[in-house]
């Protein structure tokens, strides 16, 4: 199997250009955070559909509209931070309202942006997304779902939030037989003593977890949640009927985002016990960001000893 | 154009006023005093200056217009309905559950209206977005969208100017009507914008100034940003609040509220006479 160490962002970057080949209607706006966000790839090969809009987010997201207003496919990038939150009421009352087919590109998200700190580690964006109707939220994990979630964003008509990471990280799927399903979570591991339910960079690390713990006897099943909302309900409600027990891991607040969704979906159809692992409604800081994913509990290991613990709270 | 064209647009525009007043009335609620202000721009732009096809309001190469002060809908409903877009009786049940009539304007629902407004310094930027695509695909459609006075006090407005101007869009027409007031007061006492002109001239805009409810000037201010090649062009049109409704003239009180049965009937009465003076002139 093909590993690809590669940040979502480029990977996405990458997949703009391919689909622009065939697909003369995409355009591609960016607010000064072009070589960021990778939107420069499609910059470099397809400048006449690349605007720069400068630093002024709220009016990217406008003119985004108005390019789908008249028949364009824009996908608007910025920062996670100032997508999603300078730019949340556009978002909303000029993308979402009225349906229109803008795809909001959300990069360094996370507080795996890293030494930037606190003001750009964006830890909302999936929580605000959601929140609005009409509006589709997509994580993606590595590389290959990557590239496969942005060509369903671009086929798919109407607003679509898409989140990107800075990191690089080693992609786990298997691009011989990986299939995107808009709305279908992935289940990546089998085992009924619990169910980790993980979406975004965190999914590896949450593989890497329960693989080391077949070890000890613990069977955990995971769960990719590429497409946080419309979430896919039944593999959710599957999981805490057949394992009784859920653990969520994202690199979001615990407020608003994966935690939150999953447990709607509980609540409705299996009551279960949910463990919310993420950040617990506190700001980053700087730092390099594996030693910040690492002090936030999202490291392989940690998330390892929460499920243990759950595992044996359950015995 | 002669003097009975510009009496047939005065006829249409006491008509729109007499929707926007109807509108609003059966609403209860809704923004009477800037629709009655921008009508005869509202008039203007859709009999006399924009390429349109009310059967086919999506037509690919239409001329597009965007009520970015979108809570002036009442109006732009009832000159809609007059050009053929829906039925006049929908005004009747503006704001209602279940209408096609939304409280700010609905692109989805609506037929005539290309884009969805209402929180204000938005419409501008989707403005700047049509007049850009309108470029990328070498279409000829211009772009025409109406702005309030209090409105441009959104940071995002100069931001689209910054952009549009940036961006050398001509086929884009940023009209403001300075009625001169907002809810909380006169303009320049809430949040003074003035010298407007030169902000405009600053941010890369030819600028025309005129009188909004004279249709000459109107006509000439148009015509002329037709030949303005290389930057957009910015109409500054000073206007009367509540115009052609003589109580609700200049008063701020009317910015948001509805007229009762008395003022609906008195209001509706002037404008009535109004058309008929018009007509009787024809």
């Amino acid at each position: 199997m093909e590993i690809v160490k590669k940040a979502t962002r480029e990977s996405f970057g990458e997949a703009l250009c391919e689909l622009a080949e065939t697909n003369q209607d995409i355009v591609v706006l960016d607010a000064d955070l072009a070589a960021a966000t990778k939107t420069g790839i499609f910059q470099k090969a397809y400048p006449e559909r690349f605007f720069d809009c400068g630093i002024a987010e709220g009016n990217m997201v406008g003119v985004a509209a108005g390019m789908a207003a008249a028949g364009k496919i824009p996908v608007a990038a910025s920062f996670a931070m100032f997508a999603t939150g300078r730019a949340f009421e556009q978002i909303r009352n000029s993308v979402a309202y009225p349906e229109l087919n803008v795809k909001i590109a959300g990069s360094h998200a996370g507080i795996s942006t890293g030494e930037d700190g606190a003001t750009h580690q964006c830890i909302e964006d999936m929580g605000i997304m959601r929140a609005i109707p009409n509006m589709v939220v997509l994580n993606p994990a590595d590389h290959w779902e990557m590239k496969a979630a942005t060509k369903a964003a671009i086929e798919y008509n109407g607003p679509v939030y898409i989140r990107l990471g800075r990191l690089a990280i080693d992609s786990f799927n298997d691009p011989e037989t990986y299939t995107f399903e808009w709305g279908k979570g992935i289940t990546l591991h089998e085992g009924d003593d619990v169910a980790v339910i993980a979406t975004g960079l965190v999914v590896n690390e949450s593989l890497k977890a329960v693989k080391a713990l077949e070890e000890e006897g613990i069977n955990a099943r995971l769960i990719n949640i590429h497409t946080l909302k419309p979430i896919d309900r039944e593999i959710v409600a599957k999981a805490a009927r057949e394992t009784g027990r859920i653990i969520t891991v994202e690199e979001h607040n615990v407020i608003g985002g994966l935690a939150d969704a999953v447990c709607e979906v509980v609540t409705e159809e299996c009551p279960v016990k949910v463990t919310r692992i993420g950040v617990q409604d506190t700001f980053g800081f700087s730092g390099p960001a594996w030693e910040l994913l690492d002090k936030f509990g999202l490291t392989a290991p940690h998330i390892a000893d929460v499920i243990r613990q759950v595992v044996a709270e359950k015995k | 154009m002669d003097s009975s064209e510009i009496r047939q647009l005065k006829i249409l525009a006491a008509k729109s006023r007499k929707g926007a007043i109807l509108g609003t009335y059966h609403a209860k609620s809704g923004h009477p005093g800037g629709s009655l202000s921008a009508a005869d721009m509202f008039t203007y732009l859709y009999f006399k200056e924009m390429r349109l096809n009310p059967a086919e309001p999506r037509w690919a190469d239409r001329d597009r217009f965007v009520l970015s002060k979108g809570h002036c809908c009442p109006s732009l409903y009832a000159t809609l309905a007059l050009k053929g877009y829906f039925d006049w009786n929908e005004l009747t049940t503006l704001r209602h559950v279940g209408a096609m009539l939304q409280g700010h304007p609905d692109m989805k629902g609506t037929p005539g209206v290309d884009m969805s407004t209402g929180s204000l310094g938005q419409g501008v930027s989707a403005a700047c977005g049509m007049a850009l695509a309108g470029k990328l695909d070498r279409k000829d459609y211009r772009v025409y969208t109406l702005l309030g006075d209090g409105e441009v006090e959104e940071g995002q407005v100069w931001e689209a100017a910054m952009f549009a101007s940036h961006n050398k869009l001509d086929n884009l027409v940023v009209i403001v009507d300075q009625n001169g007031l907002q809810i909380d007061g006169a303009v320049e006492d809430v949040a003074g914008i003035e010298p407007l002109d030169k902000k405009f001239e600053a941010f890369g805009f030819e600028v025309v100034k005129i009188d909004g409810h004279d249709f000459e000037q109107i006509e000439a201010a148009l015509d002329k940003a037709r030949t303005v090649k290389g930057k957009p062009t910015a109409i500054l049109m000073k206007t009367v609040k509540g115009k052609g409704v003589s109580f609700m003239e200049n008063q701020v009180g009317w910015h948001g509220v509805a007229p009762n049965k008395e003022q609906y009937e008195a209001a509706t009465a002037e404008l009535d006479a109004e058309i008929e003076r018009l007509e009787g002139n024809c």
